[in-house]
């Protein structure tokens, strides 16, 4: 029985901002386009983005794209690539601009500009001074985004393939992509979809930790079918944390509570930032407050029973300043952590927040990887962008807002090397090969056939708590190698996992079944890296070799799940057109 | 549950899945310990809230804001509370 096969110039998996913005150049230049979404385009996880996209459009302040570059190579702590970090910088005005064209709806100031906020980080010439540089649509930036770019889509005949998963990612027998495999979820069918160019846009992976901000949805697809079908991921040891999300839930509570005078507080009662930050105490830069409280809580003066979180108290504010200053606050500590915080600490832990790591590729968005000589050599009609992909611009650091804007530049960016690749080189499709689908079918007949294995939810706990306290915000060299020990067996039960529902019409279990099997190659690859890089750099801290050492280790790694290997790579020290930017220490 | 065919209810379960993790814990408890037993009038509600942007879902939730359908509130007064 043969698996149908549908046939599109350029296949898009993903829906949310970088997908939709591909596709846009893509439909626009009349090739046929289809966009693959597990959930409806507007629900992808960008609707959850608030603060903004940034750009130095200078409307409120002087600003240069220059100046955004330097924050974005400090933010980086010297592991982005200087060519795509400018490209992004320098295009960023035309972007947000752009999109004010196809209607977004940005906050405006009076004289009828966009209005830009201040956001940590943004610095006007080279660190000296704050600059408002983020542009926003109230707090809803990544909604208005998203619906900004999916009505535009409709316009250019995009098709969309709602509620189709991805599963696979096919190569021919030189290496190049030439489609994916799917399953239509309403029907349970697998489909090959065949393409002259695939456009992998599917989100970050931040399921892999137990304490996550990210929604449900994110399970790292991409960099699984990546993995599965024999390129390599890099940078996957860089995750960015955020320090105040609800133990237990996730939910972000945001900086603003601290800024208004909450507190942490230990098991002892102690306001412990005192000691590590004198100066700054709770309002030490993010990183910084992150690595503090894991320290406290592996120091053992974590509260409650498994003395794994410390508090947030803003009880001494008084209630007039928690409801008039901090809106929504008191809402969330009661929904998500059972507590009111007029009357009690709200449980507070560093939360994995994004994945700096992904799905190489340059700053025209082809996917690149080593071959023979060639460190960065092009997988012919494979393209990544947005936080799956690394261009890499965010390095080990990623600086607030830069990740919406790395959707729309990177998206645009990746359409345009898609129709270009199209039209130049790919007259017509290049032929499927015979075992196409074999891959996918057969993951689906292992579930199928399953018998005696362990429930997904199980696995998948062991995987999220095995990668928290292994890879969390504060390494070491002890804690990661049993990381990399377990969760490798963690990855072993997860071929052995079952589902119960073996029904084919909207089943579930099954799409979550096989989400694991993504995010178990995102985990793994995690720990590997995270174990491999003896030094501290951005994200990364690493308590045994506490300083960045740009001799030895400033390179990208590269992780390869059929041997669960690293290699590494040079970073670019090669701007486009201005001067390389040299390391110096990322101080505040 | 008869007026609501199985594959209905799967996709409705599907459809609870949102682009908001606050909206993807309060939809799992909700799925976990009440969708089971709901009345198909409520079925339909509970489907018609599914229809909101997540952002609008969300403030509904948290009680920022209402919804002028009384059967549609039950619901969300069901959201709210857990
Ligand atoms: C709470 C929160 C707040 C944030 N705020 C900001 C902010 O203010 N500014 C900023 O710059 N960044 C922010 N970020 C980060 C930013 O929102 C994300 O990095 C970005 O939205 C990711 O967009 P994307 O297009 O790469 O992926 P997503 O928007 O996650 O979209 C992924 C798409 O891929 C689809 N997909 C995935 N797997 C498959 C598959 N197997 N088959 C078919 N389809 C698939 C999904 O259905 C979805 O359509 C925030 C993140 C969080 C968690």
């Amino acid at each position: 029985m043969g698996v149908p096969v549908r046939r599109f110039d350029a296949v898009i998996v993903g829906g949310g901002g970088a997908g939709l913005r591909a596709a846009l150049q893509l439909s626009e230049s009349g090739l046929k386009t289809a966009v693959l979404s597990k959930v409806f385009p507007t629900r992808s996880h960008t609707v959850a983005a608030q603060g903004g996209i940034s750009a130095s459009l200078g409307n409120v302040q002087e600003d240069h794209w220059e100046w955004h570059m330097y924050d974005t190579v400090k933010g980086s702590d010297w592991l982005g690539d200087q060519d795509a970090i400018e490209f992004m910088c320098r295009k960023a005005p035309e972007a947000v601009i752009e999109l004010e064209h196809f209607g977004m709806p940005f906050d405006r100031l009076e004289n009828g500009k966009i209005y830009q906020r201040p956001f940590g980080g943004h610095t006007q010439n080279n660190g000296q001074t704050p600059v408002q540089r983020a542009c926003a649509a109230a707090d809803r930036t990544g909604h208005a985004m998203l619906h900004t770019l999916y009505q535009r889509n409709v316009r250019a005949n995009t098709q969309f393939f709602v509620e189709w998963m991805a599963l696979d990612l096919i190569r021919d027998a030189e290496g190049d992509v030439v489609g994916v495999t799917a399953l239509e979820m309403e029907t349970g069918e697998v489909f090959i979809l065949h393409a002259k160019a695939v456009l992998f846009a599917t989100g970050g992976a931040g399921r892999i930790y137990a304490a996550s901000t990210n929604a449900f949805i994110n399970t790292g697809d991409g960099l699984g079918m990546c993995v599965r079908a024999g390129i390599p991921l890099e940078d996957m040891e860089f995750w960015q944390f955020h320090p105040t999300g609800v133990a237990g839930a996730g939910v972000l509570i945001t900086e603003g509570v601290r800024g208004e005078g909450g507190i942490l507080l230990n098991a002892n009662g102690e306001r412990f930032m005192e000691r590590y930050a004198p100066n700054l105490k709770d309002l030490a830069p993010r990183d910084f407050v992150a690595r503090s409280m894991e320290q406290e809580v592996l120091e053992g003066r974590g509260c409650g029973p498994n003395k794994d979180y410390v508090l947030l108290k803003l009880d001494h504010l008084g209630p007039d300043i928690i409801k008039q200053r901090l809106p929504g606050i008191r809402e969330i500590a009661i929904k998500f952590a059972g507590v009111d915080p007029i009357k009690e600490p709200i449980p507070v832990i560093p939360t994995c927040h994004y994945m700096m790591g992904g799905i190489p590729t340059n700053y025209r968005g082809e996917v690149v990887i080593p071959k023979g000589d060639n460190a960065e050599s092009r997988v012919n009609g494979f393209f990544a962008a947005g936080e799956c992909a690394c261009a890499s611009v965010h390095g080990a650091n990623r600086l607030g807002t830069n990740s919406l804007l790395d959707l729309v530049v990177f998206g645009k960016s990746a359409g345009d090397s898609m129709v270009e690749y199209i039209k130049n080189e790919m007259p017509t499709w290049k032929d499927l090969p015979a075992d196409a689908a074999d891959r996918s079918l057969a993951r689906i007949a292992r579930l199928d056939g399953q018998t005696n294995g362990e429930e997904v939810a199980d696995v998948r706990t062991a995987m999220q708590r095995t990668v928290q306290a292994r890879a969390a915000v504060f390494r070491n060299a002890d804690n990661l190698s049993k990381g990399v020990t377990e969760i490798q067996q963690v990855a072993e039960r997860v071929k052995r996992t079952q589902i119960k529902d073996k029904s084919k019409v909207f089943n579930t279990a099954r799409v979550e079944a096989l989400e694991l099997e993504n995010l178990i190659e995102v985990a793994v690859a995690t720990l590997i890296a995270a174990d491999a890089r003896k030094e501290s750099r951005g994200a990364h801290a690493h308590a045994d070799f506490p300083n960045r050492d740009d001799e030895v280790w400033m390179k990208h790694s590269l992780y390869y799940g059929d041997e669960r290997r690293l290699s590494y790579k040079p970073v670019h020290t090669k701007p486009l057109s201005v001067d390389y930017i040299p390391p110096k220490e990322r101080t505040f | 549950m008869t007026d609501f065919d199985p594959v209905e209810l799967k996709r409705i379960r599907w459809h609870s899945r949102r682009g908001l993790l606050e909206l993807d814990l309060v939809l799992e408890r909700f799925l976990a310990q009440r969708f089971d037993s709901l009345s198909p009038a409520e079925m339909s509600a509970y489907k018609a809230l599914l229809e909101l942007p997540d952002n609008d879902f969300l403030d509904v939730v948290n009680g920022k804001t209402d919804l002028d359908d009384p059967a549609i509130m039950q619901i969300v007064e069901i959201l709210r509370a857990i």
